[in-house]
């Protein structure tokens, strides 16, 4: 963990007060373990970008193309054309306030660049100098400012502390959205090359490889024997997982971090078990072996290409349609980018649950559900037998992941789960769930080693919600539906609320699930002893 | 700063006012040419303004949703936030219009011994509410000033606006709104520092134009008191577009006319027309009905980057893919 | 223009909402003439200028109505006359036709005065008693009709 302030002395650093000067007259400070590396040339090249080079955001000449500053504005000229949304979140912004305390990285910094008011200004007020009569007449008083370099380390810095999450816009009563111009503003940066190397370098992985990881399909089928192998430890079942099986039903497409990450994996175990038990007819594939999206965090081509191989994949394997498994942005993706990006999907078939009969209307034309609408579905209909007293070591919360929750609006199913799997379960205040439930912090590729202090910042308003029920409920544990969560609100926890553990949903379905023929389960998923650790976790 | 040069802006524009209501040679320009120009630059100025927004696509549907799906027919989907339906979505418009409803939501963020603490914050809600349904009733009673003869509802908005009957002539309830709610607005850009900080210029201007318009409104009705004969003579002359130049035009009704129309002028231009805009914004006015129907992308056809192809995979890890046993798409083809 | 049939119609909205005024007085048929008041012939002075008293009468009004109510004041000096101060026996001994004097202004506005939520118009008096022809007098003998609720 690489940060020296203790968890007291970086809650006592947050205050909300504000520079003397003017936030166009406050230059940025790269003060170390607030932002992120470089992306590698290699990364870059691999994915056809411009400017490959080796440089750092600390360093004074980051090796930009002479004409940068054209390159970005016709960059953006040529945004502003294609979506309405950039040009009216530019003009119709009436500056209220209302989003100001809504972003955690405003919450947990106190930086006012953080507001989401003025991240949209660092952007806007680059519009205002050359897109709007005023901005080219009056210059600063009309709120333009043009773009120089320290403009751009402002848009590096700030652009790249933005998870994406659009809580903001829950509360803008415009809708202002700005994950949408965030977005746009680290597509601009990418046209000269300014991004960010644990954004670009799983980019570059997954592009080749079919996964963030980089890894290969001997890898991959590794990884998914290994699991096969310890849930037979488990519950004493050798259960089938098929890999790049033609002609299965459903193809099962989850982040890469569920079969390499923890405690994502003992989801993994989860799905296993479950597909298993229902006798689902489907398969794995090494080839779109990644739900997640890192080209979403950098540009909507990335987005694109990256994505593009889940249809792709359908197709070469005849299946009949999708489920996705556990994850925050890669169901942004899927459901709201998807089917406009590389669909129609008229080769697959609108979902039918096998097991329950279920017709999955809602996801007619993009054929791709998610895995807890399959589950809830399959627990209304009483087709699995579940003993939630296994999970009776665990007393939960939900922490709902940003993108599900502000993209989708899937709120009941993974509750409707956790409440037929566990016995204790409590919720988080009111202000801090559901759509408006924070972030972890660390989405939208920020979840480095070397953003270390920026993500405890960011995460604190989550932390401090999951502290509450924590200490005043007694959960020892916060499930959640999102890879990155489960790899970034382990780290947070363990410095704001220690004891704290991280899981996923189908973690808990697996732990529950009675399955035929199993033997008597001693272990949980993450081959603990099922009862005694409630004790060990009290102490905490 | 911004504060500064909004108060000196105003001033000037005051000046202005005064210069055209007291100098009567230039009473046709600030009482006839003035308001056609500021009426066709508000007109013509919205206008353009949509087309440019409408002449960009939405590519994306990007709804914000604030409530439960529609998913499984055992789970209650929250119609209002999270539409589905093309009529859900104009209801969850037309709270988000009537009622500002996502302002509605507003919390209060505070900080205590290390504790992140939110309380509910429904002032900028209730002052905002206050502010615009004054302005839009004010609007509203003012086409007794516009038509003749007067319409019907105008007299019953009068009568609710005055249900309490004090002072005569009788206080509306909207003339003590929109100054409260102006002054409201106007306070906690000037004092409230989170607020003060993001402010811009042209974020006290409207404030201090709409506020100088209300005043000086208050002023003809009830302390200098003017004779509307005149005023009503000029305003149906020009909306019948027959200008007529009446003599004894209280010179308090000319500044009073010159900020409505710097007003009409100013806003096409500026942050106020996030009243069209608000209709079209992507993240309210759209189903999220992503995954039942297709959005289409004008131009999506313009990415023009090739995404990795199985076969270019397959290419490259053959050797480890038999290896392991995966099926293959060109083993036979070698084989032969 | 991309939504275009949404956008048209949200345009023709806005232009029909904001010049709705335009339409309407064109569908009235709307002059830009004042509304024409009947002044008294006898006599030649009210209590106050004209200008004053156009913007003003209301003030003095309410003013009387107050003293008269709640201090028991009656007469209002001015010039060398004193007068009682009535709306009904004083101001209408001149102004003798609500309808033809108060109503032009007051309908020309939009405006309802409370006055007559107590005082009865000297012309509705009238009503109940007289034909279509001495209606048609009006102007003529008013002295005899000030029969006045207190």
């Amino acid at each position: 963990m690489s940060i020296k302030m203790t968890r007291e002395e970086l809650a006592a650093s947050i205050n909300y007060k504000f520079p003397k000067t003017n936030w166009m007259d406050t230059p940025v400070v790269f003060k170390k373990g607030t932002y992120n590396n470089a992306a590698v040339p290699d990364s870059i090249t691999y994915v056809n970008q411009p400017n490959p080079r080796k440089w750092q955001p600390y360093e004074d000449d980051w090796k930009l193309p002479e004409n940068w500053q054209t390159i970005i504005l016709e960059g953006l000229r040529e945004r502003l054309h294609k979506f309405r949304s950039l040009k009216l979140f530019m003009d119709i912004c009436v500056r209220c306030g209302a989003c100001a305390d809504k972003c955690h990285f405003y919450l947990g910094s106190g930086d006012p660049k953080n507001m989401p008011v003025l991240r949209a200004e660092l952007l806007r007020a680059v519009y205002r100098k050359d897109f709007t009569t005023a901005g080219k007449l009056m210059g600063k008083i009309a709120g333009a400012r043009e773009l120089t370099f320290d403009v751009l380390k402002e848009w590096f810095y700030y652009f790249y502390q933005c998870t994406q999450c659009r809580r903001c816009s829950v509360f803008c009563p415009y809708g202002i959205d700005t994950a949408e111009i965030t977005f746009i503003a680290r597509e601009l940066m990418n046209l000269i090359g300014v991004n960010i190397d644990w954004v670009m370098t799983p980019v570059a992985n997954s592009h080749r490889t079919g996964n963030h990881l980089g890894i290969q399909p001997h890898g991959f089928v590794d990884s998914i024997e290994f699991a096969v192998d310890d849930l037979e430890e488990i519950t004493g079942i050798r259960v089938q997982a098929p890999i790049n099986k033609k002609g299965a039903e459903v193809l099962f497409v989850t982040p890469s971090a569920d079969y390499f990450g923890e405690p994502h994996y003992y989801t993994l175990l989860g799905y296993l078990a479950l597909f298993h038990e229902v006798g689902l007819d489907y398969t794995w594939s090494t080839y779109a072996s990644e739900g997640g999206n890192f080209g979403s965090f950098v540009s909507h081509e990335l987005m694109k290409v990256l994505n593009a191989k889940i249809y792709a994949e359908a197709k070469r394997l005849k299946v009949k349609w999708i489920i996705g498994g556990e994850c925050g942005h890669m169901w942004r993706v899927l459901h709201q980018y998807m089917d406009t990006l590389n669909g129609p999907a008229d080769f697959l078939e609108t979902p039918v649950s096998p097991i329950t009969g279920t017709k999955f209307e809602h996801a007619r034309s993009t054929k791709m559900i998610h895995i807890t609408e399959f589950t809830a579905d399959l627990i209304r209909h009483n087709k699995i037998k579940l003993d939630p007293s296994r999970n009776d070591h665990w007393h939960a919360t939900f922490h709902d992941s940003c993108n599900p929750a502000r993209a989708i609006g899937l709120f009941e199913e993974p509750r409707y789960i956790l409440k037929h799997v566990l016995n204790k379960f409590t919720e988080m205040p009111d202000n801090t769930i559901r759509e408006q439930t924070f972030c972890c912090g660390s989405g939208a590729g920020l979840g480095t080693e070397e953003n270390f202090e920026m993500r405890m910042r960011g995460g604190f308003p989550r932390a401090n919600a999951a502290k509450y029920v924590n200490e005043k409920y007694g959960v020892n544990v916060v499930a959640c539906i999102c890879a990155i969560d489960k790899a970034t609100l382990v780290p947070l926890f363990n410095y704001w609320v220690p004891g704290l553990e991280v899981a996923g949903v189908h973690e808990f379905v697996g732990n529950a699930l009675v399955m035929k023929g199993e033997k008597p389960r001693e272990l949980d998923m993450r081959q603990q002893p099922l009862h005694g650790k409630e004790e060990e976790s009290k102490n905490v | 700063m911004g504060l500064l040069f909004s108060i000196f802006t105003f001033i000037i524009l005051l000046a202005i006012a005064f210069i055209g209501a007291y100098v009567e040679g230039l009473h046709y320009l600030f009482g006839i040419v003035l308001p056609y120009i500021a009426f066709a630059v508000f007109i013509i100025g919205i206008v353009v303004r949509i087309i440019k927004w409408a002449q960009s696509p939405v590519p994306f549907r990007i709804t914000t949703t604030c409530g439960q799906q529609r998913s499984l027919d055992f789970i209650k989907q929250n119609k209002i936030d999270n539409p589905f339906t093309g009529l859900q979505t104009f209801i969850r418009m037309f709270f988000e219009i009537i009622l500002f409803r996502s302002l509605f939501r507003n919390t209060k963020a505070g900080i205590k011994e290390n504790k992140l603490t939110y309380g509910a914050n429904k002032w900028l809600w209730l002052f905002s509410i206050v502010f615009h349904y004054s302005f839009l009733i004010i609007v509203l009673r003012h086409f007794r000033f516009f038509t003749e003869p007067v319409p019907s509802f105008v007299p019953f908005i009068q009568e609710i606006d005055g249900f309490f009957q004090i002072g005569l002539p009788i206080i509306y309830l909207t003339t003590i709104g929109i100054t409260v709610g102006l002054l409201y607005l106007l306070a906690r850009r000037i004092f409230d520092n989170q607020v003060r900080y993001i402010s811009l210029a042209s974020d006290y201007l409207p404030l201090f134009l709409i506020l100088s318009i209300a005043i000086t409104g208050i002023l003809m009705r009830h302390f200098f008191k003017v004779d509307l004969t005149p005023v009503k003579q000029l305003t149906l002359s020009i909306l019948s577009f027959q200008p007529i130049l009446p003599a004894d035009v209280n010179p308090i009704f000319y500044i009073h006319l010159f900020f409505v129309c710097t007003l009409l002028i100013y806003f096409p231009m500026s942050k106020l027309v996030h009243m069209p805009g608000i209709f079209l914004s992507p993240t309210r006015n759209l189903a999220n009905n992503n995954r039942a129907k297709r959005h289409i992308n004008p131009w999506n056809s313009d990415f023009k980057m090739h995404y990795h192809t199985y076969e270019e995979y397959e290419d490259e890890f053959r050797e480890v893919m038999r290896d392991v046993g995966l099926p293959l798409e060109k083993e036979e083809k070698n084989v032969d | 223009m991309y939504d275009g049939w949404k956008i048209i119609l949200g345009i023709i909205i806005f232009l029909v909402v904001f010049t709705i005024p335009l339409w309407l007085n064109i569908a009235n048929k709307a002059d830009t003439s004042i509304p024409e008041l009947v002044l008294p012939t006898d006599y030649k002075e009210c209590i106050a200028p004209r200008d004053y008293m156009r913007a003003y009468h209301m003030d003095i009004l309410d003013e009387w109505r107050d003293k008269v109510v709640r201090q028991d004041i009656r007469m209002f000096k001015f010039k060398d006359q004193v007068v009682e101060m009535s709306l009904t026996k004083t101001c209408m001994k001149c102004h003798d036709s609500k309808q033809n004097f108060c109503d032009r202004c007051h309908n020309y506005f939009g405006v309802k005065p409370y006055c007559w939520d107590c005082h009865v118009a000297p012309e509705e008096v009238k009503k109940k008693f007289a034909t279509r022809e001495d209606l048609n007098r009006l102007n003529e003998d008013t002295e005899n009709n000030n029969s006045v609720r207190r």
